[in-house]
C-alpha cells in the first residue's frame, strides 16, 4: 500500500548571517489514508516548519535544503508554482494557528469561502453558496453566518469556521497547525471531538501539530516528538504515551500534572531547548537528560526500533546498551 | 502605612484575610458613544484570600478572571462593592504613601513575559528600583544583596548571571521567573499572577508552578492563580474559585472542588480536560454551546442554557453562592435542592445567601 504522503529525509535551513541554521533535521514521515498523526513539541522545535515544508509554503530565509515530499506520489518540493496551485486546497488544505489573523477582517465569511472556490474554477454562483451552506453545517455552524465578518463570531466558532473553509474540496490531506491553542479546555474538547467525527465521516487525513501532548492523546493513530529540529520518537500514540521510548517523551509526560490521583510534586525538564545555531555534538537533548551516560555528549543517536516505535536515543543501541545498563 | 485596625483573630478563630471582596461587582459600558449597553465583567464576587495560601481562579476566556485581577490591583475602580485589604477598605486610601504600600503589598505577574519587561532595561534594573521605590528599609549599599536573595528565591540562580543581562538574552521561563522576583523584591502579600505560565512551553510550566509553591512556603507570600487550565490549579493552589460569565459558581478546597463538583459547570470543565492516562469521557453534546455575552444580563443563572439540569427557576431566579457541603460554596439551584438547601426547602434563598457571607 503506497502512503498518502511520504516525507523521506527532509531537512529545512533558514539562511542567517551567520551561515545557514537546520530548523528540520533529516525527518521521514509518511501518513496513510484517513489517518490522524499528531506531532508534539517544544516551541522552536521545527514542528511548524515541517509542516509549511510540507504544504510548500515556506517563504526565504527558510528552504529545502535536502529531501522530498512525496504526496499522493507527486514531488511536492520539485514543484512550481503553477503546478502547486491545483494540488493546494483541493487536495491538500492548512488550518492555521489562529484563525483571528487567517480570516480577513474586513470580508464576509461567504466572500472568503467564494474566493477559495473561484481561484479553483467553480464558476456557478448556487454551487458556491451550496458548497458554503454545506461546509458551515458540517461544523456546526448556522449557514446564516456566511453573511457574518469573522468579528461577530466567537473564537471558537472562527477556528471552525476557518476549518470548514478547509473541508470545501474534501480534500485527502488537513495539516492542521495548533488550530485550538487559543481557545479554553471547553471549546478545546469540543472542537477536537468534530475533527474526529469529521475526519472519520469524510475519510480526509490529518497532521495536527501541538505543544500539548496531552490533547491528541485520544484522537491521533500514529505520534511524533519532535525536539531540537529531529524526530525523537515515533509510533502508535498508545504505545508513546503507555511506555514512552525516549527520555525526552518521558519528560514531556511527566510535566503534565493530573486532575485525577494523588497530588505529587513534578520536576519538568530542567533547562531549555538548545539554539539551532549551536546544537549539542551529541544527542541534541543529552544536557536535559536524566537518563545520559558516557557516549551521549558525543555520539549522535540514529532512530532504533524499540518494538515498532522508532526512538532515538542511545539507550536503544544494542552497542551502547549493556554499558549504560551497568552504569545505572 | 496602612491601618490594620482588624488584624487580629477574629471571633471564629480565623485571621483576617489579606483580602476580601464584598459584593465586587465591574460593569463596563460597551457599544458606541451613546449606547446605553453595560457589560457586567465581574458580578457580585465575594471571595477571600487568606495568608499564606495559594487560590486559583479558574474559568473561560471572557469570564471575568482577569477583570477581578484588575480590580484587585486598582488597575480601575469598582463598579460597586468594595476590596478590604487586612480589614480596610480600599476605598479609604488617600494618601500616596498608602496606595504605593498597598501597591508593594499586591503586587501583579503578567501573563506574557515578552512584553512585560522593558526590552531597554537590564535585569538589575527592574528588580533595583523596585527596592529603592519600595523598600525604604534597606540601605542603598544593602539592595544588591537584597536583589541576589529575591532572584534566588525564584530559582535563578546564581543570580549574577542574570543580573546584568537584557531580556531578550534571557529564555520565556526565566523572564516569567523575572517577573516573579520583581513582585517579590516589594516584599508582597497577595501575588496577582494572571496566567503566568500559560504562554510557556509544557517542559518549562512546572518549573514556574514549583517557584509559585515555594513562594508559599518559603517567603510565606499569598496567590491568586488565575489561569484556564484546571489541572495546574490543582497542582499548586489550595483553594479554588470557579468562575463562569461574571460570577463566581463554586469555591472551595481544590481537591473537594474537582473532586466531586457540585456545579454542573465544574463538572464540564473537569471532564473536558484531557488527561493522557484516563479514559475518553466528555461527549460531544456536553461540550457545545459557549458563554453567553453577558451584556445587561437579566435574572437567572447564567449557565441554564446550556445545562442539562436546568429547571424553570434556574431561568427566573440567580442562584445565590450557598455553602451546600463544608468549605463548599456553589450558586446551583438544583445542586442546593438535592443538599436540601434550595429556594423551596429553606424559605428564602436570600438567607442562605447572607449565612454564605458570613461563612466566607
Amino acid at each position: 500500500m503506497t502512503s498518502l504522503l511520504e516525507v523521506t529525509d527532509l531537512s529545512v535551513e533558514y539562511d542567517t548571517s551567520d551561515g545557514p541554521v537546520t530548523a528540520v533535521d533529516h525527518v521521514d514521515l509518511d501518513v496513510q489514508k484517513g489517518e490522524f498523526v499528531g506531532i508534539v513539541g517544544e516551541s522552536g522545535c521545527g514542528k511548524s516548519t515541517l509542516l509549511f515544508a510540507i504544504a510548500q509554503l515556506l517563504t526565504a530565509p527558510a528552504r529545502v535544503a535536502n529531501g522530498q515530499v512525496l504526496f499522493r506520489g507527486q514531488n511536492m518540493v520539485a514543484m512550481n508554482e503553477a503546478e502547486l496551485a491545483p494540488i493546494r486546497w483541493r487536495n491538500m488544505s492548512v488550518v492555521m494557528q489562529s484563525a483571528m489573523n487567517a480570516l480577513n477582517p474586513v470580508k464576509k465569511i461567504s466572500a472568503q469561502y467564494a474566493d477559495a472556490m473561484q481561484a479553483h474554477g467553480v464558476r456557478s454562483k448556487i454551487e458556491i453558496r451550496e458548497r458554503s451552506e454545506a461546509v458551515l453545517d458540517l461544523v456546526g455552524i448556522d449557514p446564516t453566518h456566511l453573511s457574518s465578518y469573522p468579528h461577530q463570531l466567537s473564537g471558537g466558532m472562527r477556528q471552525r469556521a476557518m476549518i470548514a473553509m478547509a473541508l470545501l474540496f474534501t480534500p485527502e490531506l488537513v495539516i492542521m497547525d495548533e488550530p485550538t491553542s487559543a481557545l479554553d479546555v471547553v471549546a478545546q474538547r469540543s472542537l477536537m471531538l468534530q475533527i474526529k467525527e469529521l475526519q472519520q465521516q469524510l475519510g480526509f487525513a490529518v497532521i495536527f501539530v501541538t505543544h500539548d501532548m496531552s490533547l491528541v492523546s485520544h484522537f491521533s493513530d500514529r505520534l511524533m516528538v519532535m525536539y531540537a529540529g529531529q524526530e525523537v520518537e515515533f509510533g502508535a500514540t498508545r504505545q508513546v504515551f503507555d511506555s514512552p521510548a525516549h527520555p525526552y517523551s518521558q519528560g514531556l509526560l511527566d510535566a503534565f500534572p493530573s486532575i485525577k490521583g494523588e497530588r505529587v510534586p513534578l520536576q519538568g525538564i530542567p533547562g531549555s531547548p538548545p539554539s539551532l545555531a549551536s546544537m549539542p555534538p551529541g544527542c541534541r537533548f543529552e544536557p536535559r537528560c536524566p537518563l545520559r551516560f558516557d557516549p551521549c555528549p558525543v555520539v549522535q543517536p540514529a532512530l532504533y526500533d524499540v518494538q515498532g516505535v522508532q526512538a532515538r536515543c542511545l539507550l536503544h543501541d544494542p552497542a551502547y546498551r549493556d554499558q549504560a545498563r551497568a552504569g545505572v | 502605612m496602612i491601618v490594620t485596625a482588624l488584624n487580629q483573630a477574629l471571633p471564629n478563630g480565623r485571621p483576617t484575610p489579606l483580602l476580601q471582596a464584598r459584593d465586587l461587582t465591574r460593569v463596563f459600558r460597551v457599544g458606541g458613544l451613546r449606547s446605553r449597553k453595560h457589560l457586567h465583567a465581574v458580578d457580585e464576587a465575594n471571595f477571600v484570600i487568606n495568608p499564606g495560601e495559594i487560590v486559583a481562579l479558574v474559568g473561560e476566556s471572557g469570564s471575568g478572571k482577569s477583570t477581578i485581577a484588575r480590580l484587585l490591583a486598582q488597575v480601575y475602580p469598582p463598579s460597586s462593592g468594595e476590596i478590604l485589604f487586612e480589614g480596610t477598605p480600599l476605598s479609604s486610601l488617600r494618601s500616596r504613601e498608602d496606595v504605593l504600600a498597598y501597591r508593594a503589598a499586591v503586587p501583579m505577574v503578567f501573563q506574557d513575559p515578552f512584553s512585560s519587561l522593558n526590552p531597554a532595561f537590564t535585569v538589575a534594573h527592574g528588580i533595583m528600583r523596585g527596592l529603592k521605590l519600595h523598600r525604604h528599609d534597606i540601605a542603598p549599599q544593602d539592595r544588591p544583596a537584597e536583589a541576589e536573595r529575591v532572584l534566588n528565591a525564584v530559582g535563578l540562580s546564581p543570580a549574577s548571571q542574570v543580573f546584568g543581562r537584557y531580556p531578550y538574552e534571557l529564555s520565556g521561563g526565566q523572564r516569567q521567573r523575572i517577573g516573579f522576583a520583581q513582585a517579590l523584591a516589594y516584599r508582597p502579600k497577595v501575588i496577582l499572577a494572571d496566567e503566568p505560565v500559560s504562554m510557556l512551553d509544557i517542559s518549562i510550566r512546572i518549573g514556574l508552578l514549583n517557584v509559585m509553591t515555594s513562594l508559599r512556603d518559603d517567603q510565606g507570600v499569598s496567590l491568586l492563580y488565575i489561569t484556564h487550565d484546571i489541572a495546574s490549579a490543582r497542582y499548586v493552589a489550595d483553594r479554588m474559585m470557579v468562575m463562569y460569565a461574571g460570577r463566581i459558581v463554586e469555591s472551595g478546597p481544590v481537591e473537594d472542588v474537582l473532586g466531586s463538583p457540585l456545579h454542573p459547570y465544574t463538572q464540564l470543565l473537569v471532564a473536558a480536560v484531557p488527561d493522557p492516562r484516563a479514559e475518553l469521557a466528555v461527549t460531544a453534546e456536553m461540550a457545545k454551546g459557549e458563554p453567553p455575552k453577558v451584556i445587561d444580563p437579566g435574572p437567572g443563572c447564567r449557565f441554564a442554557d446550556r445545562c442539562p439540569l436546568a429547571r424553570e427557576v434556574c431561568r427566573t431566579t440567580t442562584p445565590p453562592l450557598l455553602e451546600l457541603k463544608p468549605g463548599i460554596h456553589t450558586a446551583c439551584h438544583v445542586a442546593a435542592d438535592d443538599h436540601g438547601r434550595g429556594a423551596e426547602s429553606t424559605g428564602g434563598a436570600e438567607l442562605g445567601a447572607k449565612i454564605a457571607r458570613v461563612a466566607a
